[in-house]
């Protein structure tokens, strides 16, 4: 499994460019998850063990609001990054996600990446790294959601 | 003084356009269709627009975002001052002015052969509508093709038949900044798309319209897909008044929108967005 597993993260962007080693480390936390339609990924305040990369399907990041129910935050498509409350204490989850079709996905054991990341200082830089390349990708989409683009303009 | 040349018809002279039919598309947008009171329909190219001229009250350069098979010109309208409004407000069989069509056009011919990806914000679908169409009824044409449309909530979203109708023929993908629970579509920005569509970088023309923000956050996403700057194609945007380049409100840099523009190659008009007081 963990070589079906090795071959399978050589293809997520997120691990592009890694070396077979880092791949096979990386792998030693992973496994292959899926859910139905409509099935709960992850829960608001509940522990965040885990993140997922996305490899079929489609989720929603959602957040529950009183007197409005659930809003959709963003969805997320095969190939993004799910979930990042796994790296820094408290280690809860400040979002719901759920399926919105059927996903698979490929989950990672956060407190199994993190002893790893402890002990070797360069995958957890690489790591880090790519990461931060991720939360600032979703910051800057975010910034442009504030700015409200599609405001008032007279040409059209 | 004496004139001694008469002037162009249709360009410096508004001529008379009646409505035909206006339909509400969203709460504050519509589209009409016009007809020539006199003589024949103008021949339009996607992309160029018009100077829509409501008598008494001003104009306002509109895209034209369709021609008919008998030559009527459809303008989708989204009521934001005094001009537009009105234009939205006109009543089948009222008469506006119109100048035109002015500015250049969509490249749509360079593209053949190869990928083609389209990318609107908002009302910025209008002036790409008939291009999709074009695409569409020349599919044969060109690669793969990829429309790419957002917009701030769903009941924002232009043309949702059309958007089903194209899907046959097109890789289609909406989404909306903001939407409640009962929409089942994408939430997030439109540049965010281009990550995942299908085009080959190297071999793809790119065909963007929005606000300007927007604009600039497709082009980096498609930059970082392989896409040269030389074929992504914009179409700006500023202050136009006379529309035949005579006035200059609508300079950006060394280039007059109306008369240069309102489509660059990202490549042109690049190092000038953004740029303050430009």
């Amino acid at each position: 499994m963990p070589q079906q597993l090795d071959s399978l993260l050589a293809q997520i962007p997120l691990f592009e460019g890694l070396n077979a080693e880092t791949l096979t480390l990386l792998a030693g936390c992973a496994s292959n998850v899926s859910f139905e339609a409509g099935a709960p990924i992850m829960r608001r305040g509940d522990p965040a063990d885990a993140f997922y990369v996305m490899r079929h399907g489609s989720a929603v990041l959602e957040t529950y609001i009183p007197a409005r129910g659930a809003v959709t935050i963003e969805t997320l498509e095969a190939g993004e990054v799910l979930g990042w409350s796994w790296l820094f204490a408290p280690y809860r989850w400040h979002l719901d996600a759920r399926a919105l079709t059927h996903v698979r996905a490929t989950a990672f054991d956060g407190a199994c990446l993190r002893g790893k990341c402890q002990n070797d200082p360069v995958l957890g830089y690489e790591l880090m790294s790519r990461f931060a390349q991720v939360v600032i990708e979703r910051l800057q989409w975010t910034r442009l959601r504030l700015i409200d683009v599609y405001g008032n303009d007279e040409r059209h | 003084m004496s004139v001694t040349e008469p002037l162009t018809p249709g360009v410096m002279v508004p001529q008379p356009f009646r409505v035909l039919t206006r339909t509400q598309d969203t709460y504050d947008t519509f589209t009409l269709t016009f007809e020539a009171v006199h003589g024949e329909a103008p021949v339009i190219a996607p992309g160029q627009f018009m100077m829509v001229y409501v008598f008494g009250i001003g104009e306002v350069p509109i895209s034209v975002s369709g021609v008919s098979e008998h030559g009527e010109v459809v303008l989708t309208v989204r009521a934001v001052g005094a001009v537009s409004a009105a234009i939205c407000a006109s009543r089948e069989g009222s008469v506006l002015g119109m100048r035109g069509p002015l500015g250049n056009s969509w490249p749509i011919q360079s593209a053949c052969g190869g990928d083609v990806v389209v990318v609107a914000g908002g009302i910025g679908l209008a002036p790409l509508r008939m291009l999709i169409r074009h695409v569409i009824a020349s599919r044969q044409d060109f690669s793969a093709f990829s429309v790419l449309y957002g917009a701030r909530t769903p009941g924002d979203l232009l043309y949702l038949d059309e958007l089903e109708d194209w899907r046959k023929a097109s890789d289609v993908a909406v989404t909306v900044d903001r939407a409640d629970s009962d929409w089942h579509g994408q939430v997030g920005v439109v540049p965010k798309l281009v990550s995942s569509a299908h085009f080959v970088g190297d071999s793809t023309r790119a065909f963007v319209c929005g606000p300007e923000v927007m604009m600039d956050f497709t082009v980096q996403a498609l930059l970082a897909r392989g896409v040269a700057s030389e074929r992504i194609y914009l179409s700006m945007e500023r202050h136009m008044d006379c529309g035949v380049g005579l006035c200059g409100h609508c300079q950006l840099g060394p280039t007059l929108i109306c008369r240069d523009g309102a489509v660059y190659t990202y490549a042109e008009i690049g190092r000038w967005m953004g740029v303050r007081e430009l």
